[in-house]
């Protein structure tokens, strides 16, 4: 087996990375460390950007790393760690499914992942390709996170976080979609993210808490 | 110039409700501004008839024959719920219900959705339209959430999750239909997302990625279509928000992603040389017909009976678009056309009925033949619509998909007539004796806007008895599109 370039390598070890993350994020209870891991997760991705548009020359990915910087390093987590403050949700409750058996659940995601990517990865001409299915993994284990949690705030980091995994799947099999596309999508983000903002604190000031078992009574049988 | 004004104008009447909505005068503006698009629109329908397709700004945007009629549908429902919400709005302000500041988001945010409409509608670029759709959410969420209730907050966080969500499936899906179209027509530029590109060349694209691409698609655009088993939102916020948000979402959004998933599935159609999308699209939408109609049994509260009833009728166009075939997408627009008109004046039938008795519990509304005749009537009349009784349009579209059923997919049929008989005695009890009875509410204050009722219910009549030639040529010409020619 042929060596890959530096650069190549060092992409795979920062999708690996990216990967990892979701796994720490998936076990995580404490709601700051979740957004740190959301952050870290951001800067994963503008690194991986960067080499990247260095390796194609494409100035357009440039762009779109100043952007997630922006956006996903800097201003989210800025945000969502101020409402933590405010709003003084610090911990989630215990979640759905223990520890051990939603990490054996994202195990098992990962797998079906890379099988789902299989064709893509082979029709794709990218460096890289072979992150394609680490994307995907990004993606269902984000949605996995959403699932298992009780807490709006956990829930909205595990949005975001899927949303990284789109963002960094977008960027493994087409480097990136046309920049008009890409800012659309940057602005949506930012609004959901202002707009939950508001959402929250008129959850709490008609609940007193950010626990989604309030939001539980809109059923059929009622 | 006619496409400026169409987009221009809701914006400007967000950006100028926005900040001078509390004036008292802010509901007249907003019926004005609508009024305009609605204008802007027919203008532009009668030059799209005259002079073929429309492309513009550098083929970002485009009109052909599926979304011309589109665009005036959206247009009309806009203003006709503008003028039903300029009076339910202010009775809801005399109840304490909303206060002034909300009035003024209220009607900020009613322009920007109109105009995110527009835009999903009318774009010629599969990224921007994904863009759009969310936008779409994201300035109802706030709306749903509006009297800020128990209730409604859990209703708009799911709308927000659930929709959030789904509409990132989509998002994937676009990644990978670019992903396909880029080996085709190149990144360079940024033709590789365009429909009208994507169109021209959809026989080269790679199966197996569209394929994936549009299960992802379908997923993410049939969440918000209220496709089941993805519709749970739709209930909560139809019922918990106010009824105008609930008329518009009903009549127009619903349809808008429904418009969005049939752009996907000419393209993978043309590229599978399957009938697997359409496949796809007659079961998710069978399953909702049949589960909607049970489900209507369970309801107590009358908006979300209708809502129910919306699901039930997404799912036949889904349906019917499925079948595929010119007969079929003929009657699926059709459908399209009349279930919006007809949904959208029930809400506003309802929305009256339920200020006058106070509540949205059908056991609480009663009598309202005797309270205000021309309410009463206007919901009989609606439901008997909604329903397929011969007269009114949605016989004739019901009758259209039906009969198509019969010929291409037998086995459908009997679960379709049972699914209709059933949402049929559901919603039939529930209304008549909401309709009559005695009862002992008080007049309200405002006298309550029932022209737009009326003429909603007058253009479906007539469209039950008579489709105008241009209409029919139009719908064809749509049909035909649909069908890949």
């Amino acid at each position: 087996m042929t060596a890959l370039p530096w650069d190549l390598q060092l992409l795979n070890t920062l999708a690996a990375l990216l990967l990892l993350l979701s796994f720490a994020m998936l076990s995580q209870r404490r709601i700051v460390s979740l957004v740190n891991l959301l952050a870290l997760q951001g800067a994963l991705l503008v690194v991986a950007t960067l080499l990247l548009a260095w390796r194609t020359g494409d100035r357009h990915l440039y762009v779109s790393a100043t952007l997630t910087l922006g956006l996903k390093v800097f201003f989210l987590p800025w945000l969502l760690h101020r409402l933590i403050r405010r709003l003084g949700v610090y911990w989630d409750t215990e979640p759905l499914l223990n520890i051990t058996a939603t990490m054996l659940v994202g195990v098992l995601i990962v797998i079906f992942s890379f099988g789902l990517a299989q064709p893509i990865s082979a029709l794709a001409s990218t460096a890289t390709r072979n992150s394609i299915g680490i994307a995907v993994a990004v993606i269902l284990i984000a949605f996995l996170t959403m699932i298992t949690r009780r807490k709006a705030m956990s829930q909205v980091v595990g949005f975001l976080s899927m949303e990284n995994g789109l963002f960094f799947g977008a960027m493994s099999a087409t480097y990136g979609m046309p920049m008009i596309v890409e800012l659309g999508v940057a602005l949506d983000v930012l609004v959901a993210m202002l707009v939950l903002g508001v959402f929250f604190f008129q959850i709490r000031e008609q609940f007193d808490s950010l626990d989604l078992k309030n939001l539980e009574s809109l059923k059929e049988d009622q | 110039m006619e496409f400026l004004i169409l987009l221009g104008t809701p914006l400007l009447g967000a950006m100028t409700l926005g900040l001078l909505g509390e004036r008292r005068w802010a509901p007249e503006a907003n019926v004005g501004f609508s009024l305009l698009t609605f204008l802007a629109a027919c203008a532009l329908t009668s030059r799209v008839v005259a002079h073929g397709n429309l492309l513009v700004a550098r083929e970002q945007f485009f009109i052909d024959a599926f979304n011309v009629f589109l665009v005036t549908l959206t247009a009309f429902v806009g203003f006709t719920t503008a003028l039903f919400s300029r009076p339910y709005m202010r009775i809801e302000l005399m109840h304490g219900r909303v206060s002034t500041a909300q009035l003024r988001l209220y009607h900020s945010m009613y322009q920007l959705f109109t105009a995110t409409m527009l835009i999903a509608l009318t774009t010629n670029n599969m990224g921007l339209m994904w863009v759009a759709m969310e936008a779409a959410t994201l300035s109802t969420v706030l709306l749903v959430t509006l009297y800020r209730t128990p209730a409604s907050l859990e209703a708009g966080w799911k709308y927000f999750i659930l929709c959030g969500v789904g509409i990132s499936q989509a998002l994937f899906g676009t990644i990978l239909l670019y992903f396909a179209a880029e080996k085709i027509l190149g990144s360079a530029g940024v033709s590789a997302l365009l429909w009208t590109h994507l169109n021209s060349v959809k026989d080269q694209l790679e199966p197996a990625v569209l394929g994936l691409a549009f299960v992802f698609l379908l997923v993410g655009y049939g969440t918000k279509v209220g496709l089941a088993p993805l519709h749970n939102w739709l209930p909560d916020a139809h019922a918990e928000g106010p009824t105008p948000i609930s008329a518009v979402l009903s009549g127009l959004l619903l349809n808008v992603a429904m418009y969005a998933v049939v752009r996907c599935k000419v393209l993978v159609e043309g590229s599978l040389h399957s009938s697997l999308p359409g496949r796809m699209l007659m079961g998710f939408g069978l399953l909702s017909v049949v589960l909607a109609a049970f489900f209507l049994w369970r309801q107590r509260d009358v908006k979300r009976l209708f809502a129910y009833s919306s699901i039930e009728h997404m799912g036949i166009i889904a349906f019917a678009f499925g079948m595929g075939g010119p007969v079929a997408n003929f009657a699926a627009l059709l459908h399209m056309t009349v279930h919006s008109l007809t949904k959208s004046s029930i809400f506003f039938a309802v929305g009256h009925a339920t200020q006058k008795a106070g509540s949205q519990l059908m056991d609480n509304i009663r009598g309202l033949i005797t309270l205000s005749p021309t309410v009463g009537w206007g919901l009989m009349m609606g439901t008997l619509a909604i329903l397929g009784t011969p007269p009114f349009g949605v016989f004739a579209s019901e009758f259209l998909i039906l009969t198509t059923a019969m010929k291409q997919q037998p086995w459908a049929t009997p679960i379709l007539l049972l699914a209709l008989g059933v949402a049929f005695a559901a919603i039939f009890g529930r209304v008549q004796s909401m309709v009559f009875g005695s009862t002992t509410a008080k007049r309200l204050p405002h006298p309550p806007a029932l022209v737009p009722v009326f003429a909603h219910l007058g253009l479906v009549l007539t469209l039950g008895f008579f489709i105008p030639p241009y209409l029919a040529d139009w719908y064809r010409a749509a049909a035909r599109l649909i069908g890949g020619e």
